[in-house]
């Protein structure tokens, strides 16, 4: 039975507002959880509201409903912006959120589909989520089950994994273009940044040069992240990557284009540039309820 | 205190210090002391505190970048030219993910790759159970050729490193990330292969390995004033494995428990199991997680949680000496 899911068409402005509520509960969870990433998640906001309040065919009260479109996860640290994304979609209660990474709860440090309703597969161990589109992929070809769309999203870093180029070449080959690949193409990975690390670069090229459609947008941009979904959709002959070049740790200044800040949280340790650790999360909540005034912000 | 030169447990504060830092200062070494030691890292440097090698010895050491299966074949190809690699990156990922890689480039040629494997076992917290590596003593300890090391505390990790860095065999270091007690001082003695007699004892035995045998000794205190004389053995080498020392300390006991931060099924009480049961059986209890993934929570909660803490290892002996 088809869904009513696009009922609430939102605009721009109201997604955004989204995107900086998803933000601050990213902030506090992490603050709360005292471990954790804080750079990937930020960056990654705007995309996720697009998914979850615009993009994906899904019912928060129906986590397991049979057309449902399925997101992967596979840079599976970034759990805080899917945990908050999905608590503010209507999936579990948005207070569940402080439990991030305690001992009993269902947001785990790293997302686990049997713990939580909307997780479609455990993910942390990175390289690992492509596959299992091309899985699902397949199974919706054999099923003649051709209305569903899988959005996986990938970090850059993580693209050091020989295991996403054997899913690049397997999605070409069977041309499974109903995987809708995005990666977070922030540039800093634990070590350093991408290039410094391990060179990505020619990033589009080499994603063309295995049989893909390439889109380069910014990822910060909500309008940019639902106009490239609507292109790759309409693209059949080939399966389709996004290169969304997002800012990591977005909307905190003292964060913004950090690699510091890829696996820790506010609160923690006093780091070059930002201010006193005691003083991290106040500042970096007020920055993101008022995106330095040019958001209006219901904290105003 | 005693001929291994064991730190005082009962008095005053107990010094703690995560054991992965005894690594980053022993492969330092091992690189000072030998410029064939080279060193190689997946995107996690700084956590596994193989940036201590990285920072003296630039030339000498090698980021792939984040690629386990890369990490430990381009080892292989060093170590076939003579070098020494220690490759790092968190346990669950390496030997998680290129054990194969492992066994075919490493140990069926013999080469030195050397896995150190940090943030294993529950001591790595809130990441959960994709993170907590648990299986990994099982999976390296089936691969001839291969040394399998799992040190009590820091101090007996650096050590536990140089006589890696020295040995010919491949090898694997289980390390974990969050602080410990520091048990042993830089006089204790270690030797790979060989168990170590921690505390004396005739009424049962306590196999342990990695943060275990800190509890294990815990709960020996607690059981000498119940009247139970425990014997400790730090199981610090589980391959090639101390049948002796088990199987005599064993003759005196007549019963025996086994404690480790890691699946049940594979692991130290299995190797244990393993030796009584073809040489000397008596009554065993192994402790350990019991066929179950991890999850988040700190490293109390979770010891607390799988019941690895040394009143439980008390209740333990106290229930195989009645029934002796
Ligand atoms: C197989 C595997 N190896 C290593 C890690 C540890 N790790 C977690 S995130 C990360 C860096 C990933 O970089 P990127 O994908 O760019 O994520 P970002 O830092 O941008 O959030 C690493 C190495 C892991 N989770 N899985
Ligand atoms: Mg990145």
């Amino acid at each position: 039975m088809a869904k009513n899911y696009t009922s609430k068409k939102r605009t721009i402005e109201d997604l955004e507002l989204i995107a900086t509520k998803i933000r601050e509960d990213i902030i506090k969870s992490l603050e709360k959880a005292g471990s954790g990433h804080s750079a990937g998640p930020l960056g990654l906001a705007d995309i996720f509201t697009a998914l979850y309040f615009d993009i994906m065919k899904h019912d928060p009260k129906d986590p397991t409903w049979d057309q449902r479109d399925i997101f992967i996860l596979s840079n599976g640290h970034c759990a805080p912006v899917l945990y908050t994304t999905l608590a503010h979609a209507g999936y579990f209660e948005i207070a569940e959120l402080s439990t991030l990474r305690k001992f009993g709860s269902r947001l785990q440090g790293h997302p686990e589909r049997e713990r939580l309703p909307g997780i479609e597969t455990t993910s942390g161990p990175l390289g690992c989520g492509l596959s299992q589109a091309a899985g699902m992929a397949l199974a919706m070809k054999i099923n003649k089950d051709y209305h569903r769309w899988i959005y996986c999203t990938l970090g850059d870093g993580e693209q050091n994994e020989g295991n996403v180029w054997e899913a690049a070449m397997l999605i070409a080959k069977y041309n499974l273009h109903n995987v809708i690949a995005i990666t977070d193409r922030n540039n800093i990975q634990i070590d350093g940044t991408t290039e410094h690390v391990m060179p990505l670069e020619d990033l589009r090229a080499k994603w063309e040069s295995f049989g893909w459609h390439v889109i380069d947008i910014n990822g910060n941009d909500i309008d940019s992240i639902i106009d490239a979904t609507a292109m790759a959709r309409s693209i059949v002959e080939k399966p389709v990557m996004i290169l969304a070049h997002t800012i990591p740790g977005k909307g905190v200044d003292f964060m913004e284009g950090d690699y510091h800040w890829h696996g820790i949280p506010v609160g923690i340790e006093d780091v070059a540039g930002a201010p006193p650790k005691n003083e991290q999360a106040k500042s970096a909540l007020h920055q993101l309820r008022t995106l330095e005034g040019k958001i209006r912000s219901e904290h105003e | 205190m005693n001929n291994l030169h064991l730190v005082d447990l009962t008095s005053g504060e107990v010094k703690m210090e995560p054991i992965r830092k005894g690594f980053g200062r022993g492969l330092l070494e091992a690189g000072k002391i030998n410029d064939q030691v080279v060193a190689l890292c997946a995107d996690l440097t700084g956590s596994t505190q193989i940036s201590l090698f990285a920072e003296a010895f630039p030339e000498r050491f090698i980021e792939v970048g984040v690629a386990e299966q890369n990490l430990v074949t381009v080892a292989a190809g060093l170590a076939a030219m003579g070098k020494i690699p220690f490759t790092s990156s968190y346990a669950a990922f390496s030997p998680g993910r290129n054990w194969e890689q492992f066994k075919t480039t490493a140990c069926i040629n013999n080469q030195p790759v050397k896995i150190v494997g940090s943030h294993a076992g529950l001591y790595t917290g809130p990441d959960g159970a994709t993170h907590q590596m648990l299986e990994d003593i099982a999976l390296m300890r089936c691969l001839p050729n291969n040394v399998v090391v799992v040190p009590c505390d820091s101090v007996e990790a650096e050590k536990a490193t140089l006589a890696l860095a020295a040995d010919k065999r491949p090898g694997y270091i289980r390390l974990a990330r969050d602080s410990s007690a520091v048990l042993t001082t830089d006089k204790t003695p270690f030797e790979i292969g060989k168990a170590q007699v921690f505390s004396e004892g005739s009424d049962v035995t306590i196999v342990a390995c990695g943060t275990m045998v800190y509890q294990a000794l815990q709960a020996a205190e607690q059981l000498f004033l119940d009247g139970i004389d425990a014997e400790v053995i730090n199981m610090s080498t589980i391959k090639p494995f101390d049948a002796v020392t088990l199987i005599q300390s064993a003759r005196k006991t007549g019963a025996v428990i086994t404690v480790e931060e890691a699946q049940i099924n594979g692991g130290l009480g299995s190797a244990v199991a393993e030796a009584l049961g073809e040489e000397f059986p008596v009554p065993l209890k192994r402790m350990g997680v019991k066929d179950r993934f991890g999850e988040s929570g700190t490293a109390d909660e979770l010891l607390n949680h799988f019941g690895l803490t040394s009143s439980h290892i008390a209740i333990q002996a106290h229930a195989i000496v009645k029934n002796k």
